[in-house]
């Protein structure tokens, strides 16, 4: 178990470096952490995935 | 002496849920009862179909809010039962920490796009404002048992955001009762008084959804409904089943 979390720390720490102050954007009076933008961002790709991707409906014989 | 426990005991009440005396009509538990099957009825508190219209992914995230809300409970418990010793320094504890924290973040993305979804839909209409209304008010409590457990962390982060914090709420009055450098006083919040309205609204909320029923799309305009073949999804459906709150066939 404890090499298995070395791995990941190892893996997801070199893709993803969080040991240090965040980023921001700023924009006249907005600031806001890049992680927010990220996070909204995929939620408006999520919104528009749902709308867009059909969903499976089970055929009236099956029914 | 033998006695029959097999056979169970008359309780006056008919198969309808109707007082099977009319004596017993009146009684305050027959009221209850009545109102609650007149307000509840149990084939729509657990329908076996929904209307055809529901078939779209955009439904799908109102259930995984609740999903994770069940999520954020029970390791709630977990943690409020181990303590903070656990959760801190073990590593089942801080697997446990961060399910809690992971399954909040998932709780808020699936809301704020149930959220979108129903605020386009006008999800209101036809007698579903209370529906709305517990929705965005469980949304807000949501929002401050997110902040009281951020302030709960005992680390340096919940140090920042507490003093950080406090300005802002001194300047609106509350602090002289909402102290958010007082740890025990968040942590209470966040552990009682602020889940239990989440629950409670969101109980309220889901049953809301069930007595109303899924708000329908909105009707193409110059065409009327009949005439509307419309998809919802990969399978054609007719606009009739779109637009009515029926379930299907």
């Amino acid at each position: 178990m404890e090499s298995l979390s070395a791995v990941m720390y190892q893996v997801f720490g070199s893709l993803i470096n969080l040991d240090g102050p965040g980023h921001y954007v700023h924009w006249g009076f907005i600031q806001i952490s890049v992680a927010n933008i990220v996070v909204i961002g995929l939620m408006v790709v999520v919104f528009v995935a749902a709308i867009l991707i059909p969903f499976r409906r089970r055929e009236r014989g099956d029914r | 002496m033998t006695i029959d426990t097999g056979t169970p005991p008359d309780l006056g009440v008919a198969a309808d849920g109707s007082a099977g005396l009319p004596e017993d009509a009146g009684q305050l538990t027959a009221k209850l009862r009545n109102a609650a099957l007149e307000a509840l009825p149990p084939e729509r508190m657990m329908p076996d179909r929904q209307p055809a219209y529901v078939a779209s992914w955009i439904y799908v995230f109102g259930v995984i809010t609740v999903a994770a809300l069940a999520v954020v409970i029970v390791t709630g418990m977990v943690l409020s039962v181990m303590g903070p010793t656990w959760w801190h320094l073990s590593s089942t504890g801080l697997f446990v920490n961060s399910l809690h924290m992971w399954s909040v973040e998932i709780f808020f993305f699936a809301m704020i796009i149930h959220l979108w979804g129903k605020f386009f839909m006008a999800a209101w209409r036809g007698r579903r404002r209370a529906t709305w209304i517990t929705g965005v008010v469980s949304f807000v409590v949501s929002v401050g048992a997110a902040f009281t457990g951020y302030l709960s962390q005992q680390n340096f982060d919940s140090q920042w955001i507490s003093t950080q914090a406090k300005d802002g709420i001194n300047s609106t009055g509350a602090g002289a009762i909402f102290n958010v450098t007082n740890f025990g006083q968040m942590l209470m919040w966040h552990i009682m008084l602020l889940p239990l309205v989440v629950v409670l609204l969101v109980g309220i909320h889901v049953l809301l959804v069930r007595r109303r029923g899924v708000v329908p799309p909105f009707a193409l305009p110059d065409r009327s409904a009949e005439q509307v073949p419309t998809t919802v999804g990969s399978a054609p459906v007719t606009a009739n089943e779109t637009i009515t709150n029926e379930v299907t066939p």
